[in-house]
């Protein structure tokens, strides 16, 4: 057909003008609103769990619309609630070196079952000091944090086993083990430094968790981290970058070699090894912080040895697959089947076959050994590659459809590919710089699928300025249908890294409402107003208070010197969903208590100068909750003033004095 | 002359027995109240020897405005209710073995009579809770009053209220209209008869 002139030219415009950048409006589609909208007075599909980055806190948002429900506080003091302030609280914090206050929260994982997500717990790494935390999704509440031994860099963490079997610890930063002091040159760390696998093991009942055993590995980062599952369970992949094994200035020297490490853990193969007394104990000291649902109270416990595994003794127990270029993601799809490596600096995206892998092991298809770690070779262990994929490639994340979902962070966009035959599908562009991407359940064996969210490293001109720090961003995204279709902006705290959502079904009906009173075993509890007292103990006054609406028990109190250390015990007696209490004191140097109804809290003062210091409820509970308040009298050390105390009309000192 | 009974009345007996029984397993009434900060309701069941339910809630409410507190054990009732009905479901039985027409109209009327007596007793206490107020209640609002509904709906301040039969009341009324049309049916079979 031969087309007049004129409409050549026209048709050559309009292929100029598709070929120019997608500006912000035309990435949105004309039904975004529609999809996004969650009407007043209805909940969200799905929940969000966000990491919190530099805020060291985890986030809820509600998805699709965006909306942030809570702010969890895990590995940083929240005075918002007293977290890391009260007494029960901060033994949460404490480490080996000490209390403390804040840490870098990358990465969430959701307890599974049979490969799919349970409902039961949300595990939070601490990148900093090496942590590892258990959150309970029933009160959304901060239960466990357990530190990790030989580590430095706790990046490659909190990832599971299809089972909950374990979740696992991996250094981006190597460090001599033993904590042992060291020269800084490569000399020295090619010698002393080494990265570790940590194993954390998980009671099926209650969650709780200990070191099962460390893989003590040759010094390199160890990045990302996924469990097999189905054909691949039992084993573990991680990433690697700077196996040149550098201690500084990593940005030239990390990236010289061509290809890098997935290092394959087979993790039942360390099972039984430890089981046949194969493993060593070492003489370490971690912290292991628990908090007691029944008292209200957390404890710390120091832990002083650990078992370590070695792999140049052990030769059946790690393997090395070369991977391009300082891979930085290390995805495994729903069928278990396919590792996803994703070279950070590579223009390809490589994927290997765990049937090809294991075949290559029987084969002995080896192109050497690294620090005495056999290295398989890269075609044996090769699915293919995903060729021109985009730039940068960072993170995968599945449908459940045979599609994944690359995030790019240099070409600043969300790649959608074929598993099977590797083909790029699809394209859209982030705003801007994408770090890590999630499709709900997309790390399960039955990913939920529908929409995938991006958590952006720039945010730039995407909200209202706010100086030079900016707000933070995820976008979500629609992949329904052939083509991913960009539908809502929200901004987040922190800095987010990885995320979960899992479906609002799964969780919203065993929230948990109220602590019962009844089973309140709270040393300091006054499990009602007949039980308030005040104990001076030498210098330590207790006192035993309660919150009720309107009024707390006692509010007047008298016989408190100067230097005494005033334990204010809070017993929150409402029984009823929504009615927290909160407490704070004038002057005090810490923060304000927030008490769940049932709960016990406590804060610590201790008044410098003589005076009248009013307390009251910070948080809003009734008509007269601008009543509810009260007086402590702080009297010069070694006053005669005798320790008193009441509310309204009853002296409960009379009381107990007629007794 | 017959002065036996049907073999409905008879059958009325074991029915109106076994619904007034159920009293023991099913709560009798129902007080249900709505508040714009209490989407998910609060609401509170009769039994007739219990008070269940969310009483502890609404015991922390009513203090602002002064009602007294409910507590089981001031409810005299209690023991009185099931005693008054135990007492009738046996008198049921010694009626349907007498197999007399006048004492199963007298046992109808016994009936007829708990339930009057039980109805102004609620009312009686619902006055007294709804009026008598602790003069000191942080809130006092000019000549309102907090009675609740004896049966149906009402506005109170920030609440409405409901109140209403609860499964046990059902079998109650139900057990009420079997025995006084069964009375009503061996009337007119006694009228048929003399004629």
């Amino acid at each position: 057909m031969k087309l007049p002139p004129l409409l050549l030219a026209a048709a050559a415009a309009l292929t100029v003008q598709s070929c120019k950048m997608k500006s912000t409006e035309s990435a949105v589609g004309g039904d975004a609103a529609a999809r996004t909208y969650v009407a007043p007075g209805k909940y969200d599909e799905l929940y969000n769990f966000v990491s919190g980055g530099f805020s060291g806190q985890v986030s809820v948002y509600g998805l699709p619309s965006g909306r942030l429900l809570k702010v969890l506080p895990v590995f940083s003091v929240n005075p918002e609630n007293g977290y890391g302030y009260s007494e029960e609280t901060k033994p949460m914090l404490n480490t080996s070196h000490g209390f403390v206050p804040w840490d870098d929260q990358h990465h969430l994982a959701l307890s599974q079952t049979n490969g799919e997500h349970d409902g039961r717990w949300l595990f939070a790494n601490a990148n900093n000091s090496p942590r590892v935390a258990r959150i309970d999704l029933k009160a959304f509440k901060t239960m466990e944090i357990i530190e990790l031994p030989n580590s430095g860099g706790n990046h490659s963490s909190p990832f599971l086993t299809e089972n909950t079997e374990y979740v696992i610890a991996g250094t981006r930063f190597s460090v001599p083990v033993g904590n042992a002091e060291s020269p800084l040159d490569n000399a020295s760390y090619k010698k002393n430094f080494k990265s570790t696998a940590s194993f954390i093991g998980i009671d099926k009942h209650s969650g709780h968790m200990n070191v099962a055993f460390q893989i003590i590995l040759p010094g390199m980062d160890l990045d990302l981290s996924r469990a097999g599952k189905g054909p691949s369970h039992g084993w573990f992949f991680f990433s690697t970058y700077n196996t040149e094994q550098a201690s500084t200035l990593l940005e030239v020297n990390a990236s010289q070699k061509d290809k890098d490490f997935i290092v394959a853990v087979n993790w039942k193969k360390a099972e039984e090894y430890v089981k046949a007394g194969k493993a060593r104990k070492m003489a370490t000291e971690y912290y292991h912080n628990t908090f007691n649902e029944e008292n209200h109270a957390a404890t710390s416990e120091i832990i002083k040895e650990v078992l370590t595994l070695d792999p140049e003794e052990l030769k059946d127990l790690v393997y090395l697959i070369p991977c391009p270029k300082s891979p930085h993601g290390c995805d495994v799809d729903p069928s278990g089947e396919f590792i996803v490596g994703s070279g950070k600096l590579a223009a390809l995206i490589p994927v290997f076959a765990f049937r090809k892998f294991v075949k290559a092991i029987e084969d002995k298809a080896f192109e050497g050994e690294y620090n005495g770690i056999p290295v398989i070779k890269y075609e044996a262990a090769l699915h293919g590659e995903v060729q021109k994929p985009g730039l940068g490639p960072l993170h995968t994340e599945f449908d459940g459809k045979g599609n994944a979902y690359t995030s790019f962070f240099v070409s600043s966009e969300i790649v959608k590919w074929s598993v099977k035959d590797l083909k790029v599908l699809d394209r859209v562009p982030t705003y801007y710089s994408i770090g890590h991407l999630m499709v709900p359940g997309g790390d399960t064996k039955k990913p939920y699928g529908k929409y995938v969210v991006a958590y952006n490293k720039i945010t730039k001109d995407r909200y209202l300025p706010t100086g030079p720090e900016l707000a933070q961003s995820a976008q979500l995204y629609s992949i329904e249908g052939d083509k991913m279709q960009l539908l809502l902006d929200f901004p987040t705290i922190g800095e987010p890294h990885y995320a979960q959502a899992i479906p609002a079904e799964k969780l919203k009906n065993q929230s948990v409402k109220f602590f019962d009173i009844a089973k309140n075993k709270h040393p300091y509890v006054a499990a009602g107003e007949k039980a308030t007292k005040v104990e001076r103990k030498g210098n330590q006054v207790h006192v035993y208070m309660t919150a009720i609406r309107s009024h707390l028990t006692p509010d007047n109190i008298e016989g408190v010197q100067v230097g005494d250390e005033v334990y204010f015990h809070i017993t929150n007696l409402e029984q009823d969903w929504d009615i927290p209490h909160g407490f704070a004191i004038k002057h005090a140097a810490t923060a304000e208590l927030l008490v769940m109804p049932g709960e016990t809290s406590t804060l610590k003062f201790v008044p410098t100068q003589p005076g009248i210091y009013p307390f009251y409820c910070t948080d809003f509970c009734s008509a007269l909750h601008q009543e509810m308040q009260g007086y402590m009298r702080v009297s010069p050390k070694g006053s005669n003033v005798p320790l008193k105390w009441h509310t309204g009309g009853t002296d409960p000192t009379a009381a107990v004095a007629a007794k | 002359m017959n002065r036996k009974l049907s073999a409905f009345g008879k059958v009325s007996i074991i029915l109106a027995t076994g619904c007034i029984a159920m009293l023991w397993i099913v709560p009798m009434w129902r007080i249900d109240l709505a508040a714009p900060q209490y989407p998910e309701g609060i609401s509170m069941q009769i039994w007739i020897n219990d008070v269940k339910g969310d009483v502890e809630i609404i015991n922390g409410l009513n203090h602002y405005i002064g009602m007294k507190t409910i507590h089981k054990n001031d409810f005299k009732e209690f023991v009185y209710m099931p005693a008054a009905l135990g007492v009738f479901c046996l008198l049921g039985l010694l009626v349907l073995v007498l197999n007399r027409r006048a004492w199963f109209y007298a046992w109808t009327g016994l009936l007829i009579l708990i339930a009057a007596v039980s109805m102004y007793d609620f009312w009686k206490w619902e006055y007294d809770y709804g009026h008598n107020l602790d003069p000191t209640a942080p809130i006092k609002v000019p000549g309102m009053a907090y009675q609740p509904p004896l049966i149906g709906y009402k506005k109170m301040l920030n609440f409405e209220a409901l109140s209403q039969p609860d499964i046990g009341g059902w079998f109650f009324i139900a057990a009420t209209l079997l025995l006084t049309s069964a009375a009503l049916y061996e009337w007119r079979r006694a009228k048929k008869q003399r004629l």
